[in-house]
């Protein structure tokens, strides 16, 4: 759609680190737990109990910085960010002001209007910090207490702040499916959503031109964005927002500060919060409870040896090494490093490329969507696939039969193309044994043979289904290009 | 330096305190001196001192990703004004909001 302005959209994204243990103490992570029952007088805030830095945040921090071509610091160091909020018992976040972990970098991904474009967001820094705790608030707000739970409190976050490079809901979108995948290549982060473990905030303001001069609009910072289909409507949503707002009122930037609206993803509108005044004054200061963290060329080296195959370079192997469409590498790779390995160990096992592509798109994600299980789950094993792939390149199976087998496998695993030929009482037939049913068929059908005589070829096909009646084992390929043989030979 | 009433509402309203105006202008006066007294530090000639983050000469103090035990939820909860049993519970906070990590 032609819109009269350029959107402007810059997103701050809180990742869950995949620690065992928290931040600053050794209470638990995991998701689920009853509430405060993974607490310790750290996370709790209590007087005198005194933080101490998880080296394995440190070092998936600096993974991902590296993965995000990020500069790393050689020194980094932490600051108290105060506010107050009964889910933050200390009464500050421990986080990073002005020597965070990582420092500017970017992220290419494939700009979902021109798929064959690449785009590229500046990344202003990633920094770690803490999260808060849970508050539940009673529906009928102002009634009954709030209820506080401690658990996640003190779960390192890495927050990854980028420049205002994105210029529309889908290449936001986009950037946040790009980076997500990316961060579950790493295994920095299981990225779920639901969980709450990839949050986005977007700050978005709109340039309109205007008697040949760009005004811009009042910032607006987007949060509650708990889905990418969110992220995309909202500033959908808020985008149209401030165009109106900004015909009713003229109001550009500098006229009124940076406001924060939380996403009604049900009413599919973005509503203003209410702020204090002060909101903003978090007078950060150093934490003296933490002392600085160098950052040695062995935690470089460990991190550098940790970051596997990026996906974007997956996908230019799966093109450049295996001639695979763009498109299909891209569904491979998006399924996770999982389904990549699978596709690499049929093609080491000797299978076709492009077949073993469509036979993992289409059999294999299939049974995976419909059974809801991961590929680490999966009963037919690349191997056995692989060779079922090359029984048909051989001639030994066709395509339908060849799915017989791939069906009878799901409930049978374990066995071989052999054994699964034998269940189903699929036979190799000798091609004379064809070419005898072939000239049955023939004499049987002389108009089907009088058409094609006349140039219609497509007549034969009425003799494939004839002949897997009279042997089920009939390779239809075979069929036609035998009938055709037969036929011409007459002429 | 000179701290105003108003810089005491700032700073209290960020505290979430509240004062009357008594307790303000006696709260400037008191503040005024602690800041006097810490503005004697800038007495001393820091040229060619290197900053530092951290006044300690230790750095990179890290501990290992190990699981420790905690506090078992009754003790968590023991000292809380109010709970019930499964969360702390405050009074009720009215509207959203509006910092940083959510």
């Amino acid at each position: 759609m032609e819109v009269p302005y350029k959107i402007v959209i810059g997103l701050e994204v809180h990742v869950q680190l995949s620690t065992r243990t928290k931040l600053f103490c050794g209470c638990s992570t995991e998701f689920g737990a009853a509430p405060n029952t993974q607490v310790c007088p750290v996370c709790l805030g209590q007087p005198g109990a005194l933080p101490v830095m998880n080296r394995s945040a440190i070092d998936l921090a600096i993974r991902t910085g590296l993965a995000l071509n990020c500069e790393i610091a050689s020194v980094t160091k932490w600051d108290r960010k105060n506010y107050f909020y009964p889910d933050l018992p200390k009464g500050y976040q421990i986080s990073q002001f002005d020597q965070p972990i990582c420092g500017p970098g970017y992220l290419e991904f494939s700009d979902p209007d021109q798929p064959e474009q690449m785009l590229r967001v500046r990344l202003i820094r990633a920094h770690l910090e803490e999260d808060a705790g849970k508050s539940m608030h009673d529906e009928a707000a102002g009634k009954s207490a709030s209820r506080i739970d401690l658990n996640r409190t003190g779960t390192p976050l890495l927050e990854i702040v980028s420049e205002p490079d994105l210029h529309s809901p889908q290449a936001a979108k986009a950037y946040l499916t790009e980076l997500r995948l990316l961060l579950t290549y790493l295994g920095v982060s299981d990225c779920n959503m639901q969980e709450g473990s990839l949050r986005a905030d977007a700050n978005i303001n709109l340039h309109i031109d205007r008697d040949g001069e760009t005004l811009a609009t009042p910032i607006v910072e987007v949060k509650n964005l708990n889905s990418f289909r969110a992220v995309e409507r909202a500033l959908i949503y808020e985008s149209q927002r401030q165009y109106d707002e900004w015909q009713r009122t003229g109001a550009v930037l500098g006229d009124a500060p940076k406001r924060t609206f939380g996403w009604d993803d049900q009413r599919g509108v973005t509503i203003p919060q209410r702020e204090k005044e002060e909101s903003s004054d978090y007078r950060y200061f150093p934490d003296p409870d933490l002392v600085p963290v160098h950052i040695t060329s062995e935690q470089l080296e460990y991190a550098r040896s940790q970051l596997g195959e990026s996906p974007s370079a997956i996908r230019q192997r799966l093109v450049n090494e295996h001639a695979l469409k763009p498109y299909d590498a891209d569904v491979i790779v998006s399924q996770g490093r999982g389904v990549v390995d699978y596709f690499d160990r049929m093609i080491q096992a000797g299978a076709n490329a492009k077949r073993s592509s469509s036979w993992i798109q289409q059999e294999v994600l299939r049974v995976m969507n419909e059974s809801n299980q991961g590929i680490e789950d999966f009963c037919i094993t690349a191997e056995q696939l692989s060779e079922l792939v090359l029984a048909v390149d051989a001639g030994d199976l066709d395509t339908t039969r060849a799915k017989d087998v791939f069906q009878y496998w799901l409930q049978h695993p374990g066995s071989n193309v052999q054994s699964a030929k034998q269940a189903l009482g699929i036979k190799d037939v000798d091609q004379s044994e064809i070419e005898a049913l072939c000239r049955e068929l023939l004499a049987e059908n002389p108009k089907i043979v009088a058409q094609y005589k006349e140039g219609n070829t497509k007549a034969l096909g009425a003799l494939i289904g004839a002949a897997k009646k009279k042997n089920a084992n009939a390779d239809p390929r075979l069929v036609r290009e035998l009938s055709q043989k037969i036929i011409e030979a007459e002429l | 330096m000179e701290l105003s009433t108003d810089d005491i509402r700032k700073v209290a309203s960020l505290a979430r305190l509240e004062f009357s105006e008594q307790e303000l202008a006696s709260f400037s006066t008191q503040l005024s001196r602690i800041v006097a007294f810490v503005e004697k530090l800038n007495e001393v000639d820091t040229a060619g001192v290197e900053e530092m983050a951290h006044p300690l000469d230790v750095h990179s103090v890290l501990r290992a990703d190990e699981l420790q035990p905690g506090l078992s939820r009754e003790s968590a909860l023991h000292n809380a004004p109010s709970h019930d049993d499964e969360c702390f519970l405050v009074p009720p906070v009215l509207g959203q909001k509006s910092h940083g990590s959510r």
